[in-house]
């Protein structure tokens, strides 16, 4: 490691690195529970070419390298477990190329979801990507990379079935481009090659360094309104969740539940995101949907809360700022939630679940989910406050993410972008064939094990 | 440290980085160094972490802390909505610690040495506080108003035309008034930015008692950073005035600002600065100015009124130079986006903001393309024919 | 205990039915109008009891003040039907539960109650209102809007702490009896709704238009006329209280406003229709929106005049996109003073 920061200081600039202990401990952590793990060096590429070099460099060195979006993955994915290089993305943002007709935008890996949206606002406004809830600084190639969703996600899928192509850098240093993109100037689609996309998609950044990556975007509707669904039984929300889903009109079906305000506690909210072109559209596509539960309506167990229009400017919002106020809850600027991928069915064993959890552990929380595809599956999570400056509070959080990770597992759920000990837990619950492909995938791609060790390993 | 309470809520989720259209990044020590260090969450954990003995106030901490202009962005746009009204005091409470604790970087320490020396930050001798003048305004006494030209305004060369310009253009309105000359120190906003409050008010009552001596009851600053100080400072320390931003005595004249025969095409774009603006929420008094001159078409840069990005020399800045004109200075972006717009000149009204621009200008090569022109520039050479 | 005044002798001898014959939502023939008010009033089914819109008009029809509006809701309670879904309801009833945080406040006379809308206090300004007494928040909120969820039994157990509220930690003690109401609906729970449920009403009801009639004559020499042409939007709760209908118009002419009439207006008013959605009848909810807000457009108005605030937080952006300038009447009154800028 000696040399290690003079080689990336001729690399991107001396400005660019850091082994300063002030960035050394700013990225040893982000905003979740996950202890802190201490880089050695902090560096930002400018370019590919740039990352190549780098990436080159920590191979032929075997130093760890740990990519970094925006760090707002909130379960530590990004930490250096093994110490090493945090490669900080986000210098690399520009917008490369919006093809309006084929509906796509290419980008640099560390662009950010909020400068997409602007760009897309202002000189291609019938177009709009599926926006992540996270706060608009998250990244584009972050979000795809740990299969985010977002709010094009009930009408079009998880945010990497979004995606048509990449080009990501090898832990050995190989550029490679992936999808249509390898074989044509255009990035249209990862059909009908053999899709090798999926090698760096949920790996946490183990298998290489995503440089550039082309998601599809979706037509922009002029009128925007959203229905917001009230029961209060559990039971009848998978009926619900199919019924809407299944008119197909709605562009993101989201659940929410929480104990406070306090007339909120016990009510089962469902948001359902819809657009159109004219208002007549919007009329019927709000009929449609209301027709699909008109049975809940007609006796009475459920019904559409009665918004008027400025009241429902917060359901409009994308990304929902107010999320990010639930980190205040405890006067502690935390949180971190279970994100647990599992079919819509199980969705009153899942609330159940975060009742009972919320319950035995004394924890502030918060649920919900977000259909993804035609109720193909939801994204269920399980959010917890905590106070960061309090030991035993971010003790008990973590008590109330691990007890959740193994419930949601045992039910039959996966934990998404799970925590290292999450991951393991994982891994001995997979089908050890599965298990060992992993591990014989990692072993080619990343011979000298460089790319973020300690995630996806242990057992 | 005051505030310290907050330190720890900050959650770190970046809307503090951006302006409220997400256009591009808004914090403008974020957006020259790029390290999360020197965003307003990392300023937040590391302020917590040298509170609790993790950190030492080393050089780079002393640069990250100091690198913060003051320019509100964060303020406006942080999402908790408990702790977003104190994150700018918790930096400057930050500020002041290092600043007892004898930890600022040298420039910081040359600035505030020399403003308590000189009572300006350019060392220079009091005696030359007026010769911006040329002997062409008169001293205060009695007149309607008092003209603060405030620090650049009386030493920097940019600034001295730029005081002499608003002056001229003032007396051309009839608008009386007066300055104080030699016997004016420092507004010391910067130096209340930088954390040295104890500096802040030294000046604050040593103008005070010059203003009160004198009878003063309105005051025309040239500078938003004097404006602020004099406008939301001063009155606890016992000098309470009506106090005016230049461009807003001129937005109450603004139907004497042209000359009809003299229309002259001209392509403009308007930079709020941060004290005028964000602080104090005048976004409209020069743009009335500029809608008042025939020929003049004023196009909006994505990043204006409360999400207009800083030019950088905020928070003592403009003096200690920290974030500099580096390639990803918020100055040479600015200017940048300056010329997205299509316009040839890029109006300000700070003279601070004029200096910062002018040299991003010069070392983006961009003199041919876009001239900085404050805004009783752009009427002066009308009214005298000269554009 | 707090029975309505109700005398189902009065019905029977009625002849014309003005509470159905005349209702804008549902339509009868006479004989069926009877029939369906004797099902009503003897506790049977009845069409009227999930077709009722709760525009509370009927109350205004009855030649006989039977309160036949507010039976339709006892009945609706005591069969178990809802008009709005069960869970809003609820969440309906848990949000406007009262806090129980109010506390003595002095206040003097005029003191002005805005129910449970602290956010509409900013409209409480000088010149048209001098020096008021300002009370507002959840445990003074009069509670009539359960009319529109089959809920007086909430009524009847919140309105009596409320009204002891109102007279106990802000009138008694400060030696005022009077209580200038705001809301339009506040006017009509304790002068109307009250007395109809016999519960006692310690102090007057001022009706804000009262109030400000009487402060446009006070300030007559500083109105600048509107001189413009106005529609009114008249709020369900104003069918309580018909007599207060000439202050509207009396406003009106002191700011020089025309009250351009149209067909939805006065006795013939169209609900805003945000209950409508609440009962999850939306088809209906836009077309009594669409025909009111084109009977506006239509007349040639210029400002879409508000009392309610929920009508205006209902139809203002509606009516703007029709080109009509919503302002609640209040701040048109301010504006006619030249106060500040009209806020809509």
């Amino acid at each position: 490691m000696d040399n290690i920061s003079e080689v990336l200081a001729e690399i991107v600039g001396p400005e660019y690195v850091s082994d300063f202990p002030e960035e050394k401990y700013i990225y040893s952590m982000d905003p979740g529970t996950m202890p802190a793990c201490e880089p050695d060096i902090v560096v930002m590429p400018g370019s590919t070419e740039e990352v190549q070099k780098i990436v080159q460099a920590a191979n032929a060195r075997r130093v760890p390298l740990v990519p970094l979006g925006a760090g707002l993955v909130l379960s530590g994915l990004s930490r250096a477990l093994k110490g090493g290089i945090v490669l900080d993305m986000k210098r690399m943002n520009r917008i490369v190329e919006i093809n309006e007709v084929s509906r796509y935008a290419l980008v640099e890996a560390g662009t950010s979801q909020g400068m997409l949206q602007a760009h897309l606002k202002k000189h291609f406004p019938n177009l709009k990507h599926s926006v992540p809830d996270a706060p608009p600084a998250a990244t584009i190639a972050g979000n795809v990379s740990i299969h985010g969703s977002g709010h094009m996600s009930h009408a079009a899928g998880f945010h990497s079935d979004m995606l048509n192509g990449l080009e990501v850098v090898l832990p050995t240093g190989e550029v490679v481009r992936i999808g249509s993109c390898a074989v044509s100037p255009y990035w249209f689609a990862r059909a009908p090659l053999p899709d090798l996309a999926g090698l760096f998609l949920g790996w946490a950044g183990t298998t290489g360094v995503i440089t550039k990556l082309a998601i599809k975007l979706y037509p922009n509707y002029p009128l925007n309104d959203v229905g917001v669904f009230v029961c209060e039984d559990a039971s009848l929300m998978p009926d619900i969740l199919y019924r809407i889903t299944g008119t197909q009109v709605a562009e993101d079906v989201t659940a929410w539940m929480t104990p406070k305000p306090d007339w909120a506690a016990g009510f089962l909210h469902c948001n359902v995101n819809y657009g159109a072109q004219t208002k007549n559209e919007l009329i019927w596509k709000r009929n449609l949907i209301r027709a699909a539960v008109e049975n809940y309506i007609d006796d009475k167990t459920g019904g559409f809360l009665p918004l008027p229009g400025m009241m429902k400017q917060r359901f409009l919002e994308a990304p929902n700022r107010q999320l990010a106020q639930f980190a205040d809850v405890r006067k502690g600027g935390g949180f971190e939630y279970v994100g647990a991928i599992m079919p819509a069915e199980l969705f009153p064993e899942a609330y159940e679940l975060g009742l009972d959890i919320a319950q035995k552990l004394a924890v502030s929380y918060s649920m919900g989910c977000r259909i993804i595809g035609v109720n193909h599956s939801m994204m269920f999570y399980y959010a917890y406050a905590f106070n960061r400056a309090d030991p035993d509070d971010v003790a008990r959080a973590q008590g109330a993410l691990e007890e959740t990770n193994k419930r949601v597992l045992a039910l039959g759920g996966v934990p998404w972008k799970a925590e290292a000990p999450a991951q393991r837990e994982i891994l001995h619950k997979m089908d050890p064939n599965m298990v060992e492909m992993m591990r014989r995938v990692r072993s080619v791609l990343d011979p000298n094990g460089i790319m973020n060790p300690g995630n996806w390993e242990g057992i | 440290m005051k505030y310290a309470e907050i330190l720890h809520r900050c959650f770190r989720c970046g809307y503090c980085k951006l302006p409220g259209n997400y256009v591009d990044f808004n914090c403008p020590a974020y957006a020259a160094f790029r390290f999360e260090t020197y965003s307003p969450g990392g300023r937040m954990w590391l302020l917590r972490a040298w509170l609790d003995h993790r950190l030492e106030p080393s050089r780079r901490f002393q640069e990250i802390l100091f690198s913060c202009t003051a320019c509100g962005n964060c303020v406006e746009q942080c999402a908790l909505t408990k702790i977003k009204d104190e994150l700018l005091l918790a930096f400057t409470a930050g500020k002041a610690e290092l600043v007892d604790a004898g930890k600022v970087p040298p420039a910081v320490g040359d600035c505030l040495t020399k403003l308590q020396k000189y009572g300006n930050p350019y060392g220079i001798s009091r005696k030359k506080r007026a010769d911006w003048t040329a002997a062409a305004v008169e001293l205060f006494s009695d007149q309607e108003f008092l003209f603060f030209p405030g620090d650049v305004g009386a030493f920097d060369s940019r600034g001295r035309e730029i005081a002499r310009s608003v002056a001229t253009l003032l007396t051309r309105l009839g608008v009386s008034f007066g300055i104080l000359g030699e016997r004016e120190v420092s507004d010391g906003n910067e130096a209340h930015a930088m954390g040295e409050s104890e500096l802040f008010r030294l000046l604050a009552a040593e103008n005070i008692e010059q203003f009160n001596e004198r009878g003063v009851k309105k005051i025309i600053a040239l500078s938003p950073h004097g404006y602020n100080a004099l406008k939301n400072e001063y009155p606890a320390l016992g000098g309470a005035y009506q106090v005016f931003h230049y461009s807003q005595i001129l937005a109450a004249h603004a139907g004497r600002l042209s000359v009809k025969d003299n229309p002259g095409k001209a392509r403009v774009t308007y930079h709020d600065p941060c004290y005028l603006g964000r602080h104090n929420r005048e976004y409209g008094a020069a743009r009335k100015v500029l809608a008042a001159l025939p020929g003049v078409e004023v196009r909006e840069m994505d990043r204006c009124r409360q999400d207009a990005l800083c030019c950088g020399g905020g928070g003592g800045n403009l003096f200690s130079g920290i974030l500099a004109n580096g390639p990803e200075s918020p100055a040479r972006n600015r200017v940048a986006e300056a010329l997205e717009t299509g316009a040839a000149i890029l109006a300000v009204s700070c003279p601070g903001c004029a200096v910062m621009l002018e040299d991003a200008v010069k070392s983006s090569n961009l003199d041919q393309r876009l001239q900085i022109k404050e805004i009783s520039e752009i009427v002066n050479e009308r009214l005298d024919g000269r554009n | 205990m707090y029975d309505i005044n109700f005398d189902p002798a009065n019905c029977e001898a009625c002849d014309t039915c003005d509470c159905l014959m005349r209702c804008q939502y549902m339509t009868f023939d006479i004989a069926e109008a009877k029939r369906e008010k004797a099902n009503i009033n003897s506790g049977r089914d009845s069409r009227v009891l999930t077709g009722c819109a709760t525009c509370y008009a009927c109350e205004e029809y009855c030649p006989n003040g039977n309160h036949p509006f507010y039976v339709i809701v006892e009945r609706q309670e005591e069969k178990g039907f809802l008009p709005a879904p069960a869970p809003i309801t609820r969440q309906q009833i848990l949000m406007m539960k009262p806090k129980g945080t109010i506390t003595p406040k002095p206040v003097r006379a005029p003191v002005i109650d805005m129910c449970y809308f602290p956010m509409l206090t900013g409209s409480i300004r000088p010149p048209l209102y001098e020096n008021p007494s300002i009370i507002v928040g959840s445990d003074i909120f009069c509670n009539i809007m359960w009319l529109h969820f089959a809920r007086n039994s909430v009524i009847r157990e919140q309105l009596p702490r409320v009204i002891e509220n109102i007279w106990h930690f802000y009138l008694r003690d400060s030696g005022v009896d009077e209580l200038i109401c705001f809301h339009d609906e506040c006017y009509a729970t304790f002068s109307h709704l009250a007395p109809a449920f016999n519960i006692e009403v310690p102090f007057k009801p001022i009706h804000v238009f009262e109030y400000i009639a009487g402060r446009l004559d006070a300030l007559e020499d500083a109105i600048k006329p509107i001189n413009a042409k106005v529609a009114y939007q008249r709020p369900c709760s104003s069918r309580l209280i018909p007599e207060t209908g000439h202050w509207v118009d009396e406003i009106f002419l002191k700011i020089g406003a025309e009250r351009i009439e149209r067909r939805y207006d006065r006795e013939n008013a169209l609900c805003c229709g945000q209950v409508l959605r609440a009962h999850q009848r939306d088809e209906l909810a836009d077309d009594v929106q669409n025909r009111n807000l084109e009977d506006m457009k239509a007349s040639g108005a210029a400002y879409c005049v508000f009392n309610c605030p929920a009508c205006m937080l209902t139809l203002a952006e509606a009516a703007a996109e029709k080109g009509l300038f919503p302002i609640h009447l209040s701040d048109l009154c301010q504006a006619a003073l030249q106060a500040d800028a009209a806020k809509g």
